[in-house]
């Protein structure tokens, strides 16, 4: 078993998950979530060992290196964080069936990584500027607040479908309250924040160790600041001008559309950050 | 709390704009939306570019607005200044107000405010009321924070809080901001950046200034020993590695490799390692082919030597490297040059014709066919701006010859030709049709290194930023000022009823969940 057809396996475990989640709240049957978190649970136990095995082949190959270094395996790690965030958001608010809104995002991050054809998983050599340890923090603290930026979108899209009225029994009263969807949304942002924060820090460390500027204006980096303050304004609505529900919903979408846009549209920029 | 802020006393209306949050989230935004400009048009390249790409017209408007330097233009500066004055004095506005709950004169407890929550714990229990006071105070001052009882109605109500300071976090945020302009402020001021590339063996006492010709003297000087760059097997390259001498009153001070992520440091400057390129070659050896007799010879040879060739063939000196040789149109590549001369026999009269012809047409190129590969391409943070100015800086460094002249008649019965050997092709001295035909056998290249020198006595000032922004982070989204109040009251002999409520300034959610667990605790507390 190596690490590749494990995470083909974990891509399909995933898709699983997801399915139970989604059935569960379509169908109103709470064993289903309950399988579901099993199935999930399991799917993140293949994502880990995928990505250790694939640690220890980097070093058997001789190339010996952490599992962060190109978009494939920025991808799986991002997978394995918003799975992590959600099901320690599961755990801590006892909430299930909020699973139809994450574990579709933890699928197709690993899906796309496995079948794009543009994406390639061959362990590759890391070039000389990879070569530090800040790359590992860098990447792991800055994957960490895409997953809160990421679950916090899911529950978004939550919020606004539910309804301020539901009648009981229907699709939408199986939803948690507007207020605890409220709460989640921005416990999730204020974890985003807080981790894009230190991913920016790191990588300004790194920078500056590795090329002498802790700032640059690239456009990876400046992508990475527009989408920090568009979450600060987020924060700001919230806190000052009492912002929330279906407002701060709509912020936090457009927020993540600039995670999204640093994560993938950069590669489309003139730049040189060349992944993640 | 927006109705305390009369009671400071700043009913100016300029204050008043500047402690607006409405203000903040504009600035925000605007500073958001614009640094989008910046990642769409690239930034600092030359003039010809842009015209190029956007035409006349554009190209107007947009110098105009500092658009091709946007994120130090004028009205970008302008917004974070806005964004600083706007910290600096809502900061000020509010710290007098979350002082006051942070550190009151005394502390009291609203029973009123708890009385009026919705989601609270009852539950009843058999025990009197002075022990279960004194089992839940015990428990209480350890597990959530510092009690106060109070007398209540049939019975007592202990309070106890938790976290007051932690309504300071979001100022050690707003602060940290301001530590991180103040360090760019440092750098801008008083810190530069700069190139230097140094041949392998020579020693530099200065660097240029990015964007201009000034330079800068280090105050000591400093040699590359050696260049080294290594390759993976599919050919990525693997590291590359400048070793660097430092050198102080002619006295050697310090050794070390730089490589890239890993800059050499030394009184205030650094020095990283940003670009390559070969400079010359060393350990050259010829091979010479005679077209009379048909042998083969091999020399090696050093810049500047002039050998006797066999067969009465002349004397060859080999003069230097070049890094580029136009053709006819075709641009050879790398090469070595040379001079021969030899004496004048019959039949080379028309050979020699035949290289004055080609030789007119030859002329180097040596300066832009130089290659220069910078060191952070394709990074994972790279720096656009930084390696595109280092290479355009490395091609100012040249070497080798770089005017041929075609050949010259010293007396009636010698001739001097200059001559070309390219590195890629190996024939291409055979054309000449001389006595021998000149090809280089081997030779090991001559790099330099190109650093990239910096000064920039605001890190720290940043740095600083960097860990209070952490901190307050971590303070304002994961802690909390938590009030709690637990409510003993006698219901008949030996039985109590409990009520339990709390709040906290943030997670009301989380807080919710604590105060649960906290209940069950309490309810099956071991007597
Ligand atoms: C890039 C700039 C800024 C960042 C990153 C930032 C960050 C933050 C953060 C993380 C919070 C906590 C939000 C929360 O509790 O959920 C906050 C709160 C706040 N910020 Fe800012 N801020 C910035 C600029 C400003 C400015 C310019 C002002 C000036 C008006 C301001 C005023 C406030 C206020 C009044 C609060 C609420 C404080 C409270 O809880 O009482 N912020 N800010």
């Amino acid at each position: 078993m190596n690490s590749s057809m494990l995470l083909s396996i974990t891509t399909f475990v995933y898709a699983l998950a997801s399915v139970l989640y989604i059935g569960a709240w379509t169908f109103k049957k709470d064993a289903l979530a309950k399988i579901g978190l099993f199935t999930l649970v399991a799917g993140f136990t293949g994502n880990t060992l995928g990505i250790i095995f694939r640690w220890i082949e980097s070093y058997q190959i001789g190339y010996g290196h952490a599992p962060f270094s190109n978009m494939y395996e920025s991808l799986v790690f991002f997978s394995w964080t918003v799975a992590a965030l959600y099901l320690f958001v599961e755990y801590k608010y006892r909430e299930r069936i909020i699973g139809a809104f994450a574990t579709p995002l933890v699928f197709l991050a690993i899906a796309y990584a496995s079948l794009s054809p543009s994406i390639g998983s061959k362990i590759t050599p890391l070039i000389p500027a990879l070569k530090s340890n800040w790359l590992i923090a860098h990447v792991i603290t800055c994957f960490l607040g895409y997953a809160g930026f990421a679950v916090a979108f899911g529950f978004s899209v939550m919020y606004l479908i539910k309804p301020e009225k539901t009648a009981p029994g229907t699709l939408m009263s199986k939803l948690p309250s507007l207020d605890i969807m409220d709460e989640l949304i921005h416990q999730m942002v204020m974890f985003g924040f807080l981790f894009l924060t230190i991913g920016i820090i790191t990588g300004s460390v790194w920078a500056n160790s590795a090329w002498g500027t802790y700032w640059s204006w690239d456009p990876k980096e400046t992508w990475s600041l527009i989408t920090w303050f568009i979450y600060a304004i987020l924060l700001h609505l919230r806190m000052m001008r009492g912002w929330h529900g279906r407002r701060i919903s709509w912020v936090s979408i457009v927020g993540f559309l600039a995670v999204l846009f640093t994560y993938f549209g950069v590669n489309l920029l003139p730049g040189l950050h060349s992944y993640a | 709390m927006a109705k305390d802020k009369s009671k400071t006393g700043h009913g100016n209306p300029v204050w008043k704009f500047f402690t607006s949050v409405k203000l903040t989230v504009v600035v925000l935004l605007l500073l958001a939306s614009t640094s989008v400009i910046g990642t769409l048009i690239p930034q600092n390249s030359s003039e010809a570019f842009y015209i190029q790409k956007y035409g006349e017209v554009f190209f107007n408007l947009f110098k105009t607005l500092d658009i091709f330097d946007m994120y130090s233009a004028w009205w970008f500066l302008l917004l974070i200044i806005l964004l600083a004055v706007n910290i600096v004095v809502c900061s000020i506005d509010k710290l007098n107000t979350t002082w006051k709950i942070i550190f009151p004169e005394k502390i009291v407890f609203n029973h009123e405010r708890f009385i009026r929550l919705k989601h609270r714990e009852k539950f009843d229990i058999k025990d009197n009321v002075s022990s279960l006071q004194s089992l839940y105070v015990d428990f209480i001052n350890k597990k959530f924070g510092q009690t106060v009882t109070e007398k209540g109605e049939n019975g007592v109500v202990i309070f106890a809080e938790t976290g007051r300071w932690t309504r300071l976090g979001v100022y050690v945020v707003h602060l940290s901001i301001l530590f991180m302009l103040a360090g760019a402020l440092m750098g801008a001021l008083w810190g530069y950046k700069a190139f230097v590339a140094i041949p392998e063996g020579v020693t530099v006492d200065s660097a240029t200034l990015r964007g201009s010709d000034t330079k800068v003297a280090f105050g000591f000087e400093m040699r590359c020993n050696s260049f080294n760059v290594s390759f993976y097997d599919t050919g990525q390259p693997e590291e590359f590695k400048s070793n660097i001498s430092i050198i102080e009153d002619g006295v050697e001070t310090l050794t070390k490799d730089v490589i890239v992520n890993a800059p050499l440091r030394y009184k205030g400057l650094s020095f990283y390692q940003s670009s390559y390129g070969t400079d010359s070659a060393k350990n050259v050896v010829l091979r010479l082919t005679s077209n009379e007799s048909g042998m083969g010879y091999s020399f090696k040879m050093d810049f500047g030597q002039t050998i006797d060739l066999p067969e009465s063939g002349g004397k060859f000196t080999l003069n230097g490297f070049v890094h580029g040789y136009n053709f006819r149109g075709h641009n050879l590549g790398e090469g070595f040059v040379g001079t021969l001369v030899y004496s004048d026999t019959s039949d080379h009269n028309e050979i020699n014709k035949k290289l004055e012809n080609s030789a007119t047409k030859a002329d180097t190129n040596a300066s832009t066919a130089q290659e220069t590969t910078s060191v952070g391409q394709s990074s994972a943070d790279g720096q656009s701006s930084a390696d595109g100015q280092s290479s355009a800086d490395g091609e100012k460094v040249d070497s080798g010859t770089e005017e041929f002249t075609a050949e010259k008649k010293i007396t009636p019965h010698f001739h001097e030709v200059e001559i070309y050997i390219p590195v890629k092709f190996p024939t291409f001295d055979k054309m000449r049709r001389g006595h021998f035909a000149f090809e280089i056998e081997d030779y090991e290249k001559k790099y330099y290194t190109g650093l990239q020198v910096t000064r920039d006595p605001g890190v720290w000032c940043v740095y600083i930023g960097f860990i209070f922004m952490i901190i307050g982070c971590w303070i304002t989204f994961f802690m909390s000022h938590q009030q709690l109040c637990v409510e003993i009251k006698t219901n008949g002999k030996d039985a109590c009823k409990i009520d339990i409520s709390g709040t906290s300034n943030r997670n009301s959610q989380g807080m919710k969940l604590r105060i649960m667990k906290l209940a069950a605790k309490l309810q099956n507390m071991q007597r």
